[in-house]
């Protein structure tokens, strides 16, 4: 009986009883692929390529969780998510880790029954407007009316920015990202407000993209992260430590090229990164080779940004923020020990 | 011997033979695992969110919503709680269903009526809509209106201007304000004294003619009155109205009231929409009054005019009555079609932004699938009731 009610209020309410529970490493070993939610559309963050394969920014960091894990950074699952669902979907089971263009909030933390795992990129929210405005800052913003994502930081930022510099503004708001970028683009709205990385990202579907400029101030601090479900700490590890491998291994120079070279290294950091030495993969639960199998299969924190939204991409991100701490940024990892 | 007939009875009335017994004991049976079955599920949804950390209680209700909303009815601005913003949806829900299924009955009434026309073209222009509109997805059809209405219009600074200080661009249509001063009240009360006084002359009107066959002018009487009387005192206290003209300053019109391209957009979908229902079961519900009826009328010499009048509308309403309930049950459901379009409604707002700020989807569904509820079983009520007076009344 108990398991009949469970199933039908699985059914009814789609919170997926049996299978969301604590261990979420189990289940995704026992289902041989990762299930993870991702942005539907955004590009250099996570796109389908033509052949239907899915690429981007926060794609190869769930490509990394599923090396790690499985041992197979093909083993992937995306559910392409809406802001408006990414969270219900996360909370009710539906997708094993969220990798979205999500920004991590103290109240996200507290109140939805989900952590986030770290920062993957950090952002910050600006404006886009057409060129012909001649508009030099976003103080001179009074009166526009405003292209929005519904439930996101980014409404709400925008109520907060208007409001402390006593300043109207009326926002048109979509769940969908893509319907918010035509709405601009077809010149319902004076602006597009975004992150920066979603509005540079957004430029590759605008017909008139060159007409656009990005103002330079940024109005909020939008770290984007990867998050869990409450209550798995293992699993929040395994998300954690999956994403500071990656910065570390830039950090010692370890690529996807010379990862098997570096095995022999004599630098006990790279030793203990590479599993030679110490016991990270152990106590995490994973393989001796799991972070081998993250850099190798996927790459370092920089092999993957370059790939898809910096230099070597369409989009040509600066690394800016995301640059390694030691070259004035903030993409840091704890020591490994 | 009495005794014997009063004890069986009730004696058999206990035994489980007894089909009658057995019906009560099975309708019992069903309804109790019914209720444990609804119990069940509320008890285990409730420990596993609490499980989960995903908040139980409806105390975001009460919090500030932070974001802001365009389109608003009702006083509400982002320091408003998440309730209000609850309101703002619903009313604007309320808003657009109501127009829609005034605009939707008229166009369904007219393109039912032009199908029966003896006109071939007029009767075959109908028939095209009917097929055509009633055939093509409701949200395909959404989205077609509101990329029409965006692609057509302007920018702000190319606006079209319209005589009376109105102003359309892909903002929305710009109205001049109505502002009213001190006086202005007396013109509404005499609106409401010529309205009472229409409605004391109609029934005047009626109860002279069953008396003397006369028919008086109620049409001409009545519109004298509700225009010429506020009218009258609207000159006499001079005037008490301005418009605020809309004034172009920085990106759009600033002053005067905006309607959005988005509200526009959703109104005439639903309305094109459902209109092409609503004519097929005007077509219908005339076409299935006898044809005796019309010759029995034209018979006693009533004008074609009076026949549709007075005969075969009356007993056609009967049959376009109950169908029509559920055209405007669905107008209204679809109108949450909304979301799609960026049309503030409360589930774009409630059931998107709000539930994604709070987290608390279990609560925001469940509101907005009760209010739905409430909305669908209220309208159905009014509507039965208007039913029962049209229906026939057995003598």
């Amino acid at each position: 009986m108990q398991a009949i009610l469970k199933g039908l209020v699985g059914a009814a309410v789609g919170l997926a009883v049996s299978n969301a529970s604590a261990a979420t490493i189990e289940n995704v070993r026992k289902n041989g692929v990762l299930t993870c939610g991702t942005n539907s559309a955004t590009a250099g963050f996570s796109l389908p390529d033509n052949e239907g394969k899915w690429t981007g920014f926060v794609v190869d960091y769930c490509r990394a969780v599923a090396a790690a894990v499985l041992g197979d950074a093909q083993k992937v699952r995306f559910i392409p998510l809406t802001p408006k669902d990414r969270f219900t979907a996360l909370q009710s089971g539906e997708i094993d880790i969220l990798a979205h263009n999500a920004t991590w909030t103290s109240s996200r933390d507290t109140s939805l029954g989900i952590l986030f795992a770290g920062t993957y990129f950090y952002d910050g929210q600006g404006f886009m407007v057409r060129k012909a405005e001649n508009i030099g800052s976003a103080k001179d913003l009074d009166g526009a009316s405003i292209c929005v994502t519904q439930g996101t930081t980014t409404e709400l930022n925008l109520a907060d920015y208007f409001r402390s510099h006593s300043m109207t503004f009326s926002t048109v708001g979509f769940a969908d990202e893509e319907a918010v970028v035509k709405a601009y683009d077809e010149g319902r709205c004076d602006v597009l407000s975004a992150d920066t990385s979603t509005l540079n990202a957004s430029r590759q579907r605008m017909a008139k993209a060159d007409d656009s400029v990005v103002l330079p101030e940024l109005i909020s601090k939008e770290p984007l992260g990867p998050a869990v479900r409450q209550g798995d700490d293992h699993w929040l590890n395994v998300a954690k430590w999956t994403l500071l491998v990656m910065v570390a291994a830039e950090e010692l120079g370890v690529t996807s090229k010379n990862v098997d070279e570096m095995k022999a290294s004599d630098n006990p950091n790279i030793r203990r990164l590479l599993g030679a030495e110490g016991s990270l993969g152990k106590d995490l639960g994973l393989g001796d080779s799991w972070s081998v199998d993250v850099i190798k299969q996927v790459g370092n924190y920089g092999e993957v940004f370059d790939r898809n939204i910096g230099k070597a991409s369409p989009l040509k991100m600066e690394r800016g923020l995301n640059a390694l701490w030691s070259e004035g940024g903030l993409q840091y990892a704890p020591p490994i020990r | 011997m009495s005794d014997v007939l009063l004890a069986a009875p009730s004696r058999r009335s206990l035994s489980l033979h007894d089909a009658k017994v057995r019906g009560i004991i099975y309708q019992l049976l069903l309804a109790a695992s019914l209720l444990a079955l609804a119990i069940g599920i509320a008890v285990q949804t409730a420990s596993n969110m609490r499980a989960r950390g995903i908040p139980l209680s409806f105390g975001f209700w009460n919090e500030a919503a932070g974001f802001d909303i365009n389109q608003t009815l009702i006083p509400y601005d982002t320091l408003s709680t998440y309730g209000q913003a609850f309101w703002v949806g619903l009313v604007n829900t309320l808003y657009v269903s109501l127009l829609g299924i005034v605009l939707a009955t008229i166009l369904g009434f007219v393109i039912g009526i032009a199908r029966l026309s003896p006109n071939w073209i007029v009767s075959k222009v109908a028939a095209s809509y009917v097929e055509i509109i009633r055939n093509i997805p409701l949200l395909l059809q959404l989205l077609f209106w509101y990329n029409a209405v965006l692609k057509t219009l302007p920018a702000p600074r190319a606006s079209i201007e319209l005589p009376g200080g109105i102003y359309l661009n892909n903002r929305g249509l710009i109205i001049p304000e109505i502002q009213l001063y001190a006086g202005a009240g007396s013109v509404g009360l005499a609106f409401l004294a010529a309205s009472i006084f229409s409605v004391a002359f109609w029934s005047y009107a009626r109860r002279a003619r069953d008396r003397t066959g006369k028919q008086l002018p109620v049409l001409w009487v009545s519109l004298a009155a509700l225009i010429g009387l506020p009218l009258i005192v609207f000159l006499l206290v001079g005037s008490p109205v301005s418009f605020v003209t809309p004034e172009l300053k920085g990106f759009n019109y600033r002053g005067g009231h905006q309607l959005y391209p988005e509200f526009a957009a959703l109104l005439i979908g639903l309305s094109v929409y459902t209109a092409s229902f609503i004519a097929e079961i005007v077509r219908s519900g005339i076409q299935a009054v006898p044809k005796g009826q019309t010759e029995a009328a034209h018979a006693l010499g009533l004008a074609p005019g009076k026949t549709l009048r007075l005969v075969i509308v009356p007993q056609a309403l009967r049959i376009i009555i109950p169908p029509l309930t559920s055209q405007y049950l669905n107008l209204t459901k679809n109108s949450s079609l909304a979301v799609f379009i960026g049309y503030p409604d409360l589930v774009q707002i409630f059931a998107g932004t709000v539930l994604n700020q709070t987290g608390a989807a279990v609560q925001v569904m469940a509101i907005t699938l009760s209010v739905y509820l409430a909305i669908s079983l209220v309208m159905s009520m009014a509507m039965n009731a208007f039913n029962q007076r049209f229906a026939i009344v057995e003598r």
